[in-house]
């Protein structure tokens, strides 16, 4: 790639940053050359956070039916999934399946709650609610 | 408060960009594609049993930590690397460094490193960066280790300037669970011999990598990885059903070759570089010739790239048929390179 071919296309998920990329000066000469974002990423990085994003909401409308616990909306909203949160607390992935059943999440003892929160780096009394949708408040 | 005086250095990829900036500091002044390039981590890899988020595991380096051991081992300098079972006493061991005013590289999550921004936080375990101070916190007595109102100074090499992270966002990311668990690692150099021959560990480090990647025998490592991926795109392609899970699986081989700090084209960029530099310093022109063959399949690699988010955003058809071919345009444009610098050297 070329200097002057260095994408600038002031990437919102950049939030200002940017990233190094390796080009070449118009004497082929190899430089660093700082790169505000390009769209190509752009794309592909949406299309990612989207899918946690849409996972979580169908897991909120699923948990206000009743249908699971809050534990699986805490969950997506963390960027996880069942093999991330299973790999982070210690938890076989089909315990944490059946910890999404809300009635089985209730009965949780304290000591399995902070394992979640921890690993999800959220209190105990924040497992037991819903999230709010679509934020991420580390 | 303990700040030590440390020069930060964007650089392209966490891992070399660390190296880099740990030996700059300790007196040895190489680039970072002269580190990665000596380290030997470039690669090709496509493992559909270890899977990332539903994906198989695609790479383009060698796994995490190669960077430091391949470099170290190849330059012979010894690295101080430890882990801990017990954060607070990895924590207790990082201040301990840094009171000594010795800045040191640490593993850590992306996840939970407050100062990335939002959208670029994955849960990724094995990012680099350098901590060369903290301020805040009590240092004497009891209150030792004291978590509230401490931060750190961290050079993180992927980014623009230096940042601050406070102390138990530090502490969390470099416990994480999982897979690629820093366990709280922490490496410096601990002596860097005088005189390095950066001129043969070159050559022997090239050979490394063309043969791994021309002789591998695993069909999915190397340039055969490549067509294997090329061949997956096909089948794909040839399978309605599997529509969906293609789209998916397109998008993340972009983001593994551009996100992850590759400095471009999945490291091929930054390769061409490192050739470049050989070639200049041992005067061989067959390497500067290697290393426009390599700009030219990164150029390919970028163009990759380009078509898959035209066809994500629907301002090209979905043909998977087009990106296997682009695919194999490329493996050939890498064997070429491989075999030719298999030559040169």
């Amino acid at each position: 790639m070329k200097q002057g071919d260095v994408p600038q296309n002031n990437s919102k998920t950049l939030s200002g940053q940017k990233k190094a990329l390796y080009v070449q000066d118009s004497d082929g000469r190899y430089i660093t050359e700082l790169s505000s974002g390009w769209d190509v990423e752009e794309v592909v990085l949406n299309q990612a956070i989207e899918r946690f994003l849409l996972r979580e909401k169908e897991a909120i409308n699923r948990a206000e039916k009743g249908l699971t616990s809050p534990l699986e909306c805490h969950m997506y909203q963390r960027r996880m999934d069942v093999t991330v949160l299973s790999q982070s607390t210690g938890f076989f992935k089909c315990q944490i399946r059946r910890h999404f059943n809300p009635v089985r999440f209730e009965r949780l003892s304290e000591r399995k709650l902070t394992r979640y929160a921890d690993a999800l780096g959220i209190s105990v009394d924040a497992l037991k609610q819903l999230p709010s949708p679509c934020k991420d408040n580390v | 408060m303990s700040e030590i005086d440390f020069e930060h250095r964007q650089t392209a990829h966490c891992e070399s960009g660390t190296m880099a900036a740990l030996l700059r500091h300790g007196g040895l002044d190489i680039s970072e594609p002269m580190v990665f390039g000596l380290s030997g981590a470039l690669t090709y890899a496509c493992i559909p049993l270890l899977k990332i988020g539903g994906m198989p595991l695609l790479a383009y380096r060698m796994p995490p930590g190669k960077v430091i051991k391949g470099l170290a081992s190849r330059l012979s300098i010894s690295m101080k690397v430890e882990r801990y079972n017990k954060p607070e006493i990895g924590m207790r061991a990082l201040d301990n460094y840094l009171n000594a005013g010795r800045p040191v590289g640490l593993q850590a999550s992306v996840y939970w490193l407050p100062y990335f921004p939002k959208d670029m936080r994955f849960h990724f375990n094995a990012h680099n960066l350098v901590a060369y101070g903290y301020e805040g916190g009590k240092e004497e007595g009891k209150d030792y280790g004291k978590e509230e109102g401490k931060d750190y100074l961290i050079s993180d090499p992927t980014l623009l300037e230096p940042v601050v992270a406070d102390a138990s966002s530090l502490k969390r990311a470099r416990f994480v669970k999982g897979v690629l668990a820093p366990k709280g690692m922490l490496y410096f150099p601990e002596s860097i011999p005088e005189n390095v021959d950066i001129e043969t560990s070159a050559r022997k480090a090239i050979k490394t990598t063309t043969r791994m990647m021309l002789k591998t025998p695993l069909s999915f490592v190397g340039i055969k990885g490549i067509r294997h991926v090329a061949r997956k795109l096909e089948r794909i392609g040839n399978d309605s059903k599997r529509e969906e899970f293609g789209k998916l699986f397109i998008g993340h081989m972009v983001r593994m070759q551009e996100e992850i700090g590759t400095g471009g084209a999945g490291f091929r960029f930054l390769y061409a570089s490192f050739l470049q530099e050989c070639g200049e310093r041992v005067s061989n022109n067959k390497l500067l010739e290697a290393s426009v063959m390599f700009t030219d399949a990164g150029d390919e690699w970028r163009r990759f790239a380009l078509m898959i988010a035209k066809m994500l955003k629907g301002r090209a058809a979905l043909d998977f048929n087009k990106l296997s071919g682009q695919l194999i345009r490329i493996s050939e444009m890498e064997e070429q390179a491989y075999r030719f610098l298999q030559k040169a050297i």
